[in-house]
């Protein structure tokens, strides 16, 4: 038989105004098991706390209910004070008879009953409840960051910065992402490079960041505080070990004549390159798809000329196994391809801006190169076809944003504020250019963008038409653009020179088979999803991976660095303590029963169900059970509610104990 | 909302399974906001809607409840990701199992209610309150158990020395 205690607590009047406390006190005492109960006016003060703690001893409690609020409002304290007194705290729960019953009800004989049914249901629950111990997993204090662009640099140099091991990995072979291409930033209009090479340097040289360019993420395992991760090291055919980045294998190779993927295609590149002269790593790397050496076996140029030998042909790709505690994943976006449907993509191309087919028809990003210092035009905005200065530009926002019949519902949230960018851009370098920008609505939240939209259509004079453009087509040298202007209820057709699409942003190539491996879920859009929309933004719901930047949906880059800093600031949280403790409400396997039909582990959204071989002393297989991570459970109960033999049961929530609150009512 | 306490012949109990992230919190937004309905709702608190085995609300109907709720966060909220997808799932099957075995299905109220909305905690109970309210007591179990019981009961007939005549029945049926 159970000692359970009952406490009763009037909340001041909260609680006794409406329900008669000393009465479900009393009733309290006549539930079978219940040792002790009693009413005080504060439960949860000092003297009340005490209270409790004396009865604990003095009555020899196995366990305790306290009727007073909500458990998630003073749960942990009377838990503490349980613990205190020597009792297991998950052996003490709260019976909300405030939130749940005096406050919402006035009849007072109702509310009594109603309190009385309360402390009951939980006191059966105590009744069958067991002693649970926190559960602790070791932290090893290394990080893992996916991705070298604004939002994983922030993130490796905000946790490197704070004493920790950081591994940033990077696709491509420099760091620097997206923002490295970008001319000038809203809404101040620095210079993107300028802000941004600085860091990269930062990062290379910061003696706790281990930089592996030019490499991707091949397996995850593990959980929280004890990740092993299998990275690919890509060929390079350059030993990093060895290069001095002088670039002279560079100025030799024979192939020059390559479309350069840093300037959108625009500028060009040879077969042994950097992408941009301010890469980091200043290693070049040998494209072998282009190059003569791969293609055919003849050249050998760079070889030849690389003083210090580092040119080697024969490198193959490489695997490391790296060990970490904690994740940050920082992917960042790619721009919608309007001329060309995805391959499996639910999403539908735009032909009809002939983007592809009419080359002065270009995405923002290829203006962003036309406009930079470090482009293929060194600045000077020309267009693509005949090189000429384009006279009158026509900007289209919403490319792809917020069109659902072409597959994307959501809004880019930067195209607004940077074609409006575009427009001041080409106004500042082209004094006798007109810009138009066809558009839905200016969407500018963000502190000092609408301001910058203002000033782009006050004080440099870009026409903002409201509508769409229906059609565009070729006519001799022009770009014939019809749209209609909503507002004025007219059809408009512009004679272009230069056509800028601001198109979607979208998810990363690759951005769900990277979530596969590291189990964390995404939305249709394949963006990453956080824990909580509000209260985990920077947290994925798998223990110990967090989210920074545009992987997660469109951000600008004030977003994305808070984000990161964010997400590094969480990992450096996860990695204050040696061990980590949590909640012990984890599913455990009863190996006797489980028949290994493994339908827990298809409905576990953690992954943390494996499979786990029972055999005998002769080493023979008898048979395959399921086996809970405690590790990477987050203690939902989905496996136990599908478990078809009962064999799994959440702690803390056992179908004995509800069966018992049930019987109870 | 002060009106006056009327006076029942019938008041229904209510049994509901709610998860801890949003549905509980939401009820306690309705108690921080002050806000009233009736007192023939219990509470049973869930980590998720994942959790709830479609067996709680048969034992639940079994043990004298005349309506359940079951109440969760709302598609893609929930707090384990897909718990509250799998509770759903599971109960769109449940249910037409409840009403092959003659279960009202009026009795049985799903429904998502967030954190924030702890109005929306008022109406869905006041409503299903009300509802099973007006359709009485729930006794479909209860009667099942009767005619179980005799069943047994008349089985024994064939045992010598035990007497059933319809006189016997009656006798029964009065208890």
């Amino acid at each position: 038989m159970s000692r359970i205690g009952v406490f009763v607590c009037h909340c001041g009047e909260n609680i006794s105004r409406t329900v008669d406390v000393e009465q479900v006190a009393s009733a309290a005492g006549e539930i079978p098991g219940v040792a002790y109960a009693c009413d005080y006016k504060y439960m949860c003060s000092d003297p009340g706390q005490n209270l409790l703690k004396k009865a604990v001893a003095e009555h020899k409690l196995d366990g305790v209910v306290v009727a007073a609020c909500s458990p998630r409002m003073h749960e942990k304290t009377f838990r503490k004070a349980a613990s205190a007194a020597g009792l297991n705290p998950y052996l003490c729960d709260m019976a909300n008879i405030r939130e749940h019953c005096s406050w919402v009800h006035e009849d007072k004989k109702l509310a009594t009953a109603k309190a009385s049914d309360i402390v009951k249901l939980m006191v059966e629950r105590v009744k069958k409840g067991k002693s649970l111990a926190p559960i602790t997993v070791p932290v090893t204090k290394r990080a893992l960051v996916i991705g070298g662009g604004i939002a994983g640099i922030q993130a490796a140099l905000d946790i490197a910065d704070a004493g920790h091991q950081v591994v940033l990995v990077e696709r491509e072979p420099s760091i620097g992402g997206h923002m490295a291409q970008l001319s000038e930033t809203f809404p101040t209009l620095d210079c993107s490079q300028c802000i941004m090479t600085p860091k990269m340097v930062d990062v290379a040289n910061h003696p706790n960041i281990t930089l592996h360019t030019y490499s991707e993420i091949e397996k995850v395992e593990g959980y929280i505080g004890n990740f092993q991760v299998t990275l690919k090291h890509k060929a390079r055919s350059v030993d990093e070990s060895k290069c001095t980045g002088c670039g002279i294998c560079m100025t030799k190779c024979p192939k020059k004549k390559i479309p350069n993927e840093f300037d959108q295609g625009h500028g060009l590149r040879t077969a042994i390159y950097v992408p941009f002269p301010q890469a980091v790593p200043n290693t070049p790397v040998i494209d072998r798809e282009n190059c003569t050496m791969f293609q055919s076996g003849k050249c050998g140029v760079c070889a030849k000329v690389c003083g210090p030998g580092a040119v080697d042909y024969q490198q193959e790709d490489r695997f490391s196994v790296e060990a970490v505690g904690a994740v940050v994943v920082a992917t960042g976006f790619k721009l919608y391809s309007i001329d060309r449907k995805p391959e499996g993509s639910p999403i539908q191309g735009y032909g009809e801006f002939g983007y592809g087919a009419i080359p002065d028809v270009i995405d923002g990003m290829t203006f962003e190169r036309l406009a930079s210092a470090s482009g293929p035009t060194g600045g000077k905005i020309l267009r693509p076809s005949d090189g000429k200065e384009p006279k009158q530009v026509v900007f289209i926002q919403c490319v792809g944003s917020r069109a659902r019949e072409k597959g994307i519902s959501y809004c880019s949230k930067v195209c607004c504020m940077y074609t409006a960018k575009h427009t001041m851009l080409y106004h500042h370098k082209v004094h006798d250019g007109q810009a138009y920008v066809f558009f839905m609505d200016a969407r500018t939240p963000g502190k000092g963008y609408d301001e910058f939209w203002r000033r782009a259509v006050e004080e440099e004079e870009a026409v903002y038409i409201r509508g769409m453009v229906s059609r565009l087509y070729q006519k001799g040298e022009k770009i014939v653009v019809m749209g209609s202007d909503i507002q004025v209820g007219v059809q408009v057709e512009i004679e272009a020179d230069l056509v800028v699409l601001a198109t979607a942003v979208q998810a990363q190539d690759g951005a769900d088979l990277l979530a596969q491996k590291l189990g964390i879920s995404y939305d249709k859009y394949n963006f990453y999803s956080e824990a909580h929309a509000k209260l985990k933004p920077v947290e994925c719901a798998t223990a110990g991976i967090y989210l920074a930047g545009a992987c997660q949906g469109p951000k600008d880059i004030p977003d994305t660095v808070s984000q990161a800093s964010a997400a590094a600031a969480k990992v450096m949280t996860l990695f204050s303590k040696d061990q980590l403790e949590r909640d012990p409400v984890v599913a455990k396997v009863n190996e006797k029963y489980c028949v290994g039909c493994l339908a827990c582990k298809k409905v576990c959204p953690y992954g943390a169900v494996e499979e786990k071989e029972i055999r005998d002393r002769q080493g023979n297989l008898v048979k395959v059970v399921a086996y809970v991570n405690p590790g990477v459970c987050g203690g939902c109960g989905t496996c136990q509610a599908t478990c078809p033999s009962k064999s799994v049961e959440l702690d803390g929530y056992t179908d004995e104990q509800i069966m018992a609150m049930i019987e109870s009512l | 909302m002060h009106a006056e306490a009327k006076q029942h012949d019938f008041e229904p109990k209510i049994v509901a399974f709610v998860c801890t992230w949003c549905t509980y919190a939401g009820a306690d937004l309705a108690g921080t906001s002050r806000m009233q309905y009736p007192a023939n709702v219990r509470v049973l608190k869930f980590p998720c809607t994942g959790r709830i085995d479609p067996v709680f609300i048969l034992r639940a109907f079994q043990k004298g409840a005349d309506g359940v709720l079951v109440s969760g966060c709302h598609p893609g909220d929930c707090h384990y990701m897909a718990g509250n997808f799998h509770a759903r799932r599971r109960f769109a099957a449940f249910r037409a199992l409840l009403d092959f075995v003659g279960v009202d299905l009026h009795r049985l109220q799903f429904s998502w209610v967030s954190a924030a909305e702890g109005g929306k905690w008022v109406e869905v109970v006041t409503e299903l309150t009300e509802r099973v309210r007006a359709m009485g007591p729930m006794l479909e179990f209860k009667s099942l158990e009767h005619e179980e019981q005799w069943s047994a009961f008349q089985a024994m007939a064939d045992v010598p020395g035990v007497v059933n005549t319809p006189e016997l029945k009656e006798a029964y049926d009065k208890i």
